[in-house]
């Protein structure tokens, strides 16, 4: 009984499946016209051009100390005190803040990449195991979520350093073991939904072996969602590594741990705030950059995500 | 037809504007409507043209982007375009209430069938919980529900399609509205229930003396329980007047066309196919001048690309269109 | 929703058990519990004697199944340090912590409802932008440097409230606003998607058609769908504030469990790390049981089923 709907809506015809796919000049200009995104890439670059050329950068050893020339602030706080040797002062050693401050970029972005490098390897690998076999292994990897979920992450980490000692190994080893639930999550879900597609129907019906399968169909088309996740995670695992050098189960001193610089300094903060405020503000600003950088991989690739 | 002093709504020239993408969209462009106490008056057209935005438009429930004008928009003799946010909810669902074209998400999931119910007939200050809840039982036994006291209880997720447009029609009625305006309320119905629904409307409209727009694109339905009618196409009615003088003697090809589309016993040959319109609506972005059906036209002549004036006839009969008023009904 | 509850159940002592044994094995295999005890310059008979005494040359399977006996029947062992039991120092503890988290949590909802609920509805304008880019600042600070600075500002310089100590409800409210903060963002974020969603939902615009006021379509109508998955979120960031006290307590010395933890772990007092582990992790197994009955006890289309 209904009029013979012959036409289509003005509004139909504006939907987006009309829209073309964007070229690859239109993708650049959309990842450059995101200012989140740019910004936070230059400041991430920054930061690790600083930290892989340290040692040819700094003003002074980091380990140097000076005891006839300790915490002297930097001139913006205190221009009388200040000596501008020191573009940031010195700590409670005398030794050179700045210099310090660009030698902890290091074990930051160590600690942060070489963790969600681990914990990116075992989540990743549980999470497209549990999403294309389904089944019992969905039902234990699952399962496996849970339990680390219920792990109180940073007690664990702190038991464990406290057992095998602090250093950069132990500390990866430990966070990269507690962090992948994350990656195992998305991972599970986003294979789940490849599994279902043509191109991984046809690659099984043409005999393709699954290891290969999975590398090579599966893999490539979840990887988006796995840049924003690994980016989060390296995040995550800055800002644990800070919090146990802090609680001194961490990097040990005399390392230059962003998080160990400010424990230091906190006994000092009534009179001399900046040595938390810097070390603190580093960590800050590095763990923003890796945000939103993140963010903005997400939202530069979300509408062609079709994978 | 009743007097003046029964007109609920008033509505001259009512357009709604859209942002979109490349421009603006004129979804509505200069609507003229009326209805009266004791009167259905249906809206009809295609999908698109702009019925159920009207609607909206006529509560003041348009979605924030969207822009409404009206040269005049008056409810029971109030202007509703300068009256108050707090008059405008004091009068929507007490005096004017609306049934939604979805009744699987247009009641709350997470709230009773009886809190849905009661919650208008207690904020409009009808009376206190125990009247409320003998209105809704009323009401819902009323619109053909059984174990009525059993449903308030009940959430939206345990009860049919059928069941859940039946309440949600309860729920327009829970104030005694003088005006209902319904928005396609049976599209998202399987077909066995939607002239149930239907004829439950256009029932309880008799009963209850109150004004019944229905907007749809029914027009089997239309014949039946309509006093007026309204034809919309592209934003715009090409033609209004009483059931009787507008499927009887359409002065509008639009109209034409729409009557062409379904079978009328005594009219239609057997085995013959049914008539379809050519072509497509035109985009409503950006400005539009003359006739926006000409396109589709069969009659087009080079003045349908001028403005068309509104053309009168008795009874109310309106129309835009420049043919002469004898020229469809010879071609009948 | 019985069946439901029965398999959430189980699937929750199941946890429960894998978390026991790891909790267990974690103090055992990560180093020579025994050489640790004894200390740097015992000899390696000293050791051995340690080793018996705990009992710790038995195998695994059956230290595991005596300390898990005993635990159970609520005996977590002696404090290497400290003359209780390792029960009763939690027990001890655990009030301060859980006014703590409570609080915490009180906090982190306070700020995250309305914000989110306010960028909901004021999508795309700068009240929104300010809300998102404030979560995404708030996610990225350190927690013990925002603890410091509110020590800093509030406590040092301003000198508005205590810095540390559990005396009156005042010492908890710089820890509990520096636990808080960190619960923030997510719920925020998390009210803010759900509010978007519902407010675009067919029922909201029935509300307004209903000629309901705005508050009663915003709380009643909405919120109430779009919290579900808030307070689900909710109780699990409890858990995660209990774990995330050992940093907060620490800095504010604030004799909890997660100050007890600390202490424990750099004293190398293992009963007392195990127990808290332990504790810590069941806690947390019983509130993602208690969430999700919770969100679908809200639920009626699970609730019903």
């Amino acid at each position: 009984m209904k009029p013979a709907p012959t036409a289509s809506t003005s509004a139909e015809a504006t939907s987006p499946e009309a829209v073309p796919v964007a070229s690859s000049s239109r993708r650049r200009s959309r990842w450059l016209s995101n200012p989140g995104l740019v910004v936070s890439a230059l400041v991430l670059v920054t930061i690790a051009l600083l930290a892989a050329f340290a040692p040819w950068i700094v003003p002074h050893d980091p380990y140097a100390q000076a005891l006839d020339a300790r915490m002297l602030p930097p001139a913006f706080v205190d221009p009388e005190r200040a000596d501008p040797a020191h573009l940031l002062g010195t700590d409670n050693l005398g030794r050179d803040y700045l210099s310090r401050l660009i030698y902890g970029a290091r074990i930051s972005l160590l600690i942060g990449f070489f963790t969600m490098l681990v914990s990116g390897t075992i989540g990743t690998a549980l999470g497209i195991a549990a999403g294309y076999f389904g089944g019992r292994t969905d039902s234990v990897v699952s399962f496996l979520i849970t339990t680390r979920l219920s792990l109180p992450v940073v007690m664990v980490a702190l038991a464990v350093v406290a057992v095998l000692g602090g250093s950069l190994e132990v500390v990866v080893l430990v966070l990269g073991l507690l962090l992948w639930d994350r990656f195992a999550v998305v991972m599970r879900s986003a294979t789940m939904q490849v599994r279902g597609r043509e191109y991984v129907t046809a690659a099984r019906a043409i005999g393709c072996s699954v290891p290969r399968i999975l590398w090579s169909e599966v893999l490539p088309n979840v990887v988006s969602g796995l840049v924003v996740i690994a980016s989060y995670e390296m995040a995550q695992a800055i800002l644990l590594e800070a919090a146990l050098s802090f609680l001194g189960l961490g990097v040990q001193p005399p390392l230059p741990s962003w998080g160990l610089m400010v424990s230091e300094a906190k006994e000092l903060m009534l009179f001399e705030p900046w040595m938390i405020m810097l070390p603190g503000a580093a960590i800050c600003i590095l763990v923003l950059a890796i945000n939103l950088l993140g963010d903005g991989i997400r939202d530069a690739t979300a509408p062609e995500g079709r994978a | 037809m009743s007097g003046t002093a029964d007109l609920l709504l008033d509505v001259r020239g009512l357009e709604v504007d859209i942002p979109v993408a490349g421009g603006t969209l004129h979804a509505v462009r200069g609507i003229s409507l009326a209805a009266r106490r004791g009167e259905t008056l249906c809206i009809v057209g295609e999908s698109g043209c702009g019925k159920s935005l009207t609607s909206l438009a006529l509560m003041g429930l348009l979605p924030p982007s969207a822009k409404r004008r009206a040269e005049r928009l008056s409810f029971a003799g109030e202007d509703l375009l300068s009256a108050s946010p707090r008059r405008l909810r004091a009068l929507r669902g007490d005096r004017m209430a609306m049934v939604f074209q979805d009744p699987m998400t247009c009641l709350n999931p997470s709230l009773t069938i009886g809190d849905q119910l009661t919650e208008t007939f207690l904020r409009h200050g009808k009376g206190n919980t125990r009247a409320a809840r003998d209105r809704a039982v009323t009401l819902l036994e009323r619109v053909g529900i059984a174990a009525a006291a059993n449903r308030l209880g009940q959430y939206p997720h345990q009860l049919s399609g059928g069941l859940r447009q039946r309440v949600v029609i309860a729920m327009a009625l829970m104030c005694g509205p003088d005006l209902v305006l319904a928005d396609e309320p049976t599209t998202a119905l399987d077909a066995t229930i939607q002239l149930g629904i239907l004829q439950l409307l256009a029932e309880l409209q008799r009963e209850m003396h109150m004004a019944l727009v229905l907007v749809t694109h029914d027009l089997g339905i239309v014949a039946r329980i309509a006093d007026r009618v309204a034809v919309m196409y592209a934003g715009q009615v090409v033609e209004e007047g009483t059931v009787g003088d507008v499927f009887g003697a359409p002065r509008h090809p639009y109209t034409r066309g729409l009557m062409d589309c379904i079978p009328q016993p005594g009219r239609t040959v057997p085995g013959t196919r049914l008539g379809t319109i050519p072509g497509m609506v035109p985009s409503l972005v950006g400005e539009l001048r003359g006739c926006s059906f000409r396109g589709r036209c069969p009659y087009a002549m080079p003045a349908c690309a001028e403005p068309i004036a509104l053309r009168e006839g008795p009874d109310g009969h309106s129309w835009r269109c420049v043919l002469p008023a004898e020229a469809l009904a010879r071609a009948a | 929703m019985l069946r439901f509850a029965a398999k959430r159940l189980l699937l929750a002592l199941a946890v429960a058990f894998a978390v026991s044994v790891i909790a267990f094995l974690l103090l055992r295999v990560s180093g020579d519990l025994a050489g640790t005890l004894a200390g740097e310059e015992a000899s390696p008979e000293e050791i051995e004697r340690i080793r018996a005494l705990y009992g710790l040359n038995r195998p695994l399977v059956a230290q595991y199944g005596e300390w898990l006996l005993r635990s159970l029947s609520g005996d977590l062992g002696r404090s290497l340090f400290y003359p209780e039991s390792v029960a009763a120092l939690i027990l001890d503890r655990l009030p301060n912590t859980t006014i703590l988290a409570s609080c915490g949590l009180v906090i982190a909802l306070l700020l995250s409802i309305p914000l989110g609920m306010v960028a909901a509805l004021r999508r795309n304008t700068w009240i929104d932008r300010t809300a998102l880019g404030l979560a995404v600042l708030g996610q990225a600070m350190p927690s013990f440097w925002f603890a410091l600075l509110l020590i800093f500002f509030f406590g040092l310089t301003l000198g508005w409230l205590p810095v540390s100590g559990t005396e009156s409800l005042a010492n908890f409210v710089l820890p509990a606003v520096a636990l808080g903060w960190f619960s923030t963002p997510v719920l925020m974020r998390l009210t803010r998607a759900g509010m978007v969603e519902v407010l675009a939902a067919d029922y909201i615009r029935t509300a307004h058609a209903k000629g309901l006021p705005v508050h009663v379509v915003l709380v009643k109508h909405a919120l109430r769908n779009a919290v579900a998955p808030v307070v689900a979120l909710a109780s699990v960031q409890f858990g995660n504030m209990l774990s995330g006290s050992v940093v907060i307590e620490t800095v504010f010395a604030l004799q909890g469990i997660g100050y007890l933890a600390w202490e424990a772990i750099s004293r190398k007092d293992f009963p007392v790390v195990q127990g808290i582990l332990l504790v810590v992790a069941l806690f947390y197994v019983l509130l993602t049981l208690v969430s999700d009955l919770l969100n679908a006890w809200l639920d009626p289309r699970i609730r019903g089923g």
